[in-house]
């Protein structure tokens, strides 16, 4: 029905993956995701699938136990998941490019052949912990320490709303700590971080003195796994610290600029998924002896869901095209995740809209997505966040 | 042990189907076309043998008009090793008996001990393929199969037929027809995809297989569509009363138009 559109700028391989994911996430993924939610279940067989069809090794070389595609074939899967279903989607999109995509990039040899294979085989996966109780917005905040103690260091903190910190699977979590204040120059006000020396550890699960809590109870993503992470005098030998000490911080920002466009194609594909199933029961719902597609107020919604959803996915194709070609991306990376989270959230509604009293009883897809939207605009840098991003690239005075 | 699997590229299943006027051929070009679902199962079913046997080579071989060609390309992703692809305007309006003739000499051609293929096309739905195709060649038949298993020269198959179960034995070379219980099809993995494109891809026509023009298409055909008329959307309708035997009722119902 509306596969056409797609082949907008595809090259064959993208096309090809593109549609390969289109149909498990129709024939696999589909099916399933209403009970999943209901039942708030992690989908190891889903999982284990989508590690045998490569997806979790999507930007990795063969090497490292990857399919040897591309950033941007990472977005296609990630959106073409969430058009169904946004747990699977954020389950991918997290344990690729907050999991393993930190050890990828910041990893040395030995780290890398030791840790990513798994993960980029999707046979196990890692998680990301830099939020805490105390702040995610402001890294500044971060109060996990971490301290040498003789062959390799102890880290105590804690961390909040971790993904993919506590599945049967979960290989890894890389942790953000404080390794101390760097001689007093830089005011607490003046730099991002408040003056910390921030690094990155790989901590192995199971680590003694490494625990979750229970899973915690959302408003949606209710299939994808979210854990508090507790670090009780974990300790970790040297060689697992991830990237140059004092440089946690700075690595992190990388990652979640890539982040952001994969997070931007979830967005999207929640957007399509909503105009998906809001074409389709416009065209079947009558009332007052007509389709309801056929009142000018109905129609209107969906050409508006149409527009926002095409000028998203340019946004985030946009700003994947620029990472692919090595140019700065930063700002349009922040574009469209601010840009791609909102029309998601606003399509959700209208989705909801179109279906009526059956838009609010949650058997229906669209129930799912107005829970599962929400989030877009919070996690991997809020709305405000991106806003900074954006008008820290404008060249306003004083910036 | 050369496998050879077929497939066929059909209407999508979703899509409403529609007979061109006046020949009442298929109108291919108004739906989106996909792979014989049913077919899926005869390549997964190669595959498996094939990860099972060494110096195993899957062959999959398809016979329609240019886009079919996306069919083979489907099965060479999900690791088929060579592909044929049987194209020539000739072949348009060929009957099941004409489409035996012309997949048997293709097969005869690529070389086989055993030819694999789903139960029928979901297009046509007449199911005699494998059986002509098996007679053409001169080859041992086991349709239904929910269980294949081949040792050395022989061929184990467990027959699913009329609500029963048949276990029949067979030399090779055979044709197997195989039923959706059998496996789960693989998804095709993205290095499948990326592998898949400097696989060997043949195409032939109806010369290349020395088939007479007047032999194939709706020239060398038995069989005709005279008249073809569209079916009412609406259905007779039967309405069980509950007198405290519905649900076996209800069951009987089913089972009688094979739907259990
Ligand atoms: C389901 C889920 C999964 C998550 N997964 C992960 C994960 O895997 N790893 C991880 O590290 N984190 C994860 N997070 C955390 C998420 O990234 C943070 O919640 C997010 O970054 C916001 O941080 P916060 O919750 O501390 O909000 P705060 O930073 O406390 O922000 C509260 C509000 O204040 C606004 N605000 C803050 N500072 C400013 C400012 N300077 N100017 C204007 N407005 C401001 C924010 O935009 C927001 O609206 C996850 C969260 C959820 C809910």
């Amino acid at each position: 029905m509306a596969s056409a559109r797609y082949d907008y700028f595809l090259d064959d391989d993208h096309a090809a993956l593109r549609s390969l994911v289109e149909e498990f996430a129709r024939d696999a993924v589909a099916p399933k995701a209403a009970a999943l939610d209901e039942a708030e279940e992690f989908p190891y067989d889903l999982v284990a699938e989508m590690g045998r069809m490569g997806l979790f090794g999507l930007p990795f070389p063969e090497e490292y136990g990857g399919a040897g595609g591309d950033y941007f074939a990472l977005c296609l899967a990630v959106e073409e998941l969430a058009r169904v279903d946004s747990s699977i989607a954020i389950t991918l999109e997290a344990g690729v490019s907050l999991g393993a995509m930190p050890i990828y990039r910041f990893g040395s040899e030995e780290q890398k052949q030791r840790w990513l294979p798994p993960l980029a085989r999707g046979e196990r996966l890692g998680a990301f912990g830099l939020t805490e109780p105390g702040g995610g917005s402001d890294a500044g905040a971060t109060t996990t320490r971490a301290v040498p103690d003789g062959e390799g260091w102890r880290i105590r903190g804690t961390k909040a709303f971790i993904t993919n910190a506590g599945t049967q699977i979960t290989s890894v979590i890389t942790v953000t700590a404080v390794t101390g204040e760097p001689p007093g120059e830089t005011s607490a006000t003046s730099h991002p971080t408040g003056g910390k020396e921030i690094s990155a550890f790989v901590v192995p699960v199971p680590s003694e003195g490494l625990s979750v809590s229970p899973p915690y109870s959302k408003v949606g993503w209710h299939a994808s796994d979210t854990r508090q992470v507790f670090l009780d005098d974990v300790h970790v030998p040297s060689d697992h610290m991830l990237g140059e000490r004092g440089k946690g911080y700075a690595n992190f920002l990388a990652i979640l600029d890539e982040g952001r466009i994969a997070i931007a194609a979830l967005a999207v594909g929640l957007a399509q998924g909503c105009l998906d199933e809001a074409l389709r029961y416009a065209g079947q719902r009558h009332a007052f002896g007509r389709p309801i597609g056929t009142f000018q107020a109905i129609e209107f919604k969906l050409a508006d869901m149409a527009a926002r959803v095409h000028t998203a996915r340019l946004a985030y194709y946009d700003a994947a095209r620029r990472m692919l070609a090595g140019k700065p991306f930063k700002e349009q990376a922040a574009i469209a995740k601010l840009y791609a989270s909102e029309v998601a959230v606003a399509n959700a509604r209208e989705a909801t809209q179109i279906f009526g009293g059956a838009g609010f009883i949650n058997e229906t897809p669209v129930a799912r997505f107005w829970r599962d939207c929400k989030i877009l605009e919070i996690g991997e840098g809020t709305s405000e966040v991106q806003r900074m991003v954006i008008a820290r690239g404008l060249g306003l005075p004083g910036m | 042990m050369r496998v050879v699997v077929l497939v066929k590229q059909v209407p999508d299943t979703w899509s409403p189907k529609r007979l061109r006027p006046g020949d009442f051929l298929l109108d291919r070009a108004a739906a989106d076309g996909v792979v014989n679902e049913l077919d899926t199962y005869a390549v997964e079913e190669a595959l498996r043998i094939k990860e099972k046997h060494d110096d195993t080579t899957v062959i999959a071989l398809t016979m329609g008009p240019p886009p079919a060609v996306e069919v083979v390309r489907k099965a060479l992703q999900m690791g088929a090793d060579e592909g044929v692809h049987v194209v020539d305007d000739a072949l348009a309006g060929s009957d099941a008996m004409v489409s035996s003739l012309v997949l048997a000499a293709a097969i005869e051609r690529i070389g086989f001990d055993l030819v694999i293929t789903g139960v029928e096309s979901t297009d046509a739905r007449m199911g005699v393929l494998p059986a002509m195709l098996a007679e053409r060649l001169g080859a041992a038949q086991a349709t239904l199969a929910a269980e294949v298993k081949v040792d050395g020269r022989e061929i184990s198959v467990r027959r699913l037929a009329g609500g029963r179960e048949f276990d029949v034995v067979a030399p090779l070379p055979a044709v197997v027809s195989v039923v959706e219980k059998i496996n789960e099809p693989r998804y095709p993995s993205f290095k499948g995809i990326m592998a898949a494109k400097s696989k060997p891809l043949t195409t032939l026509s109806a010369a290349d297989l020395g088939l007479d023009s007047n032999r194939v298409g709706l020239a060398g055909s038995a069989t005709e569509v005279v008249a073809a008329e569209e079916r009412s959307a609406e259905r007779a309708r039967v309405v069980i009363h509950d007198e405290g035997d519905a649900a076996a009722r209800i069951v009987e119902f089913l089972a009688s138009r094979k739907l259990l």
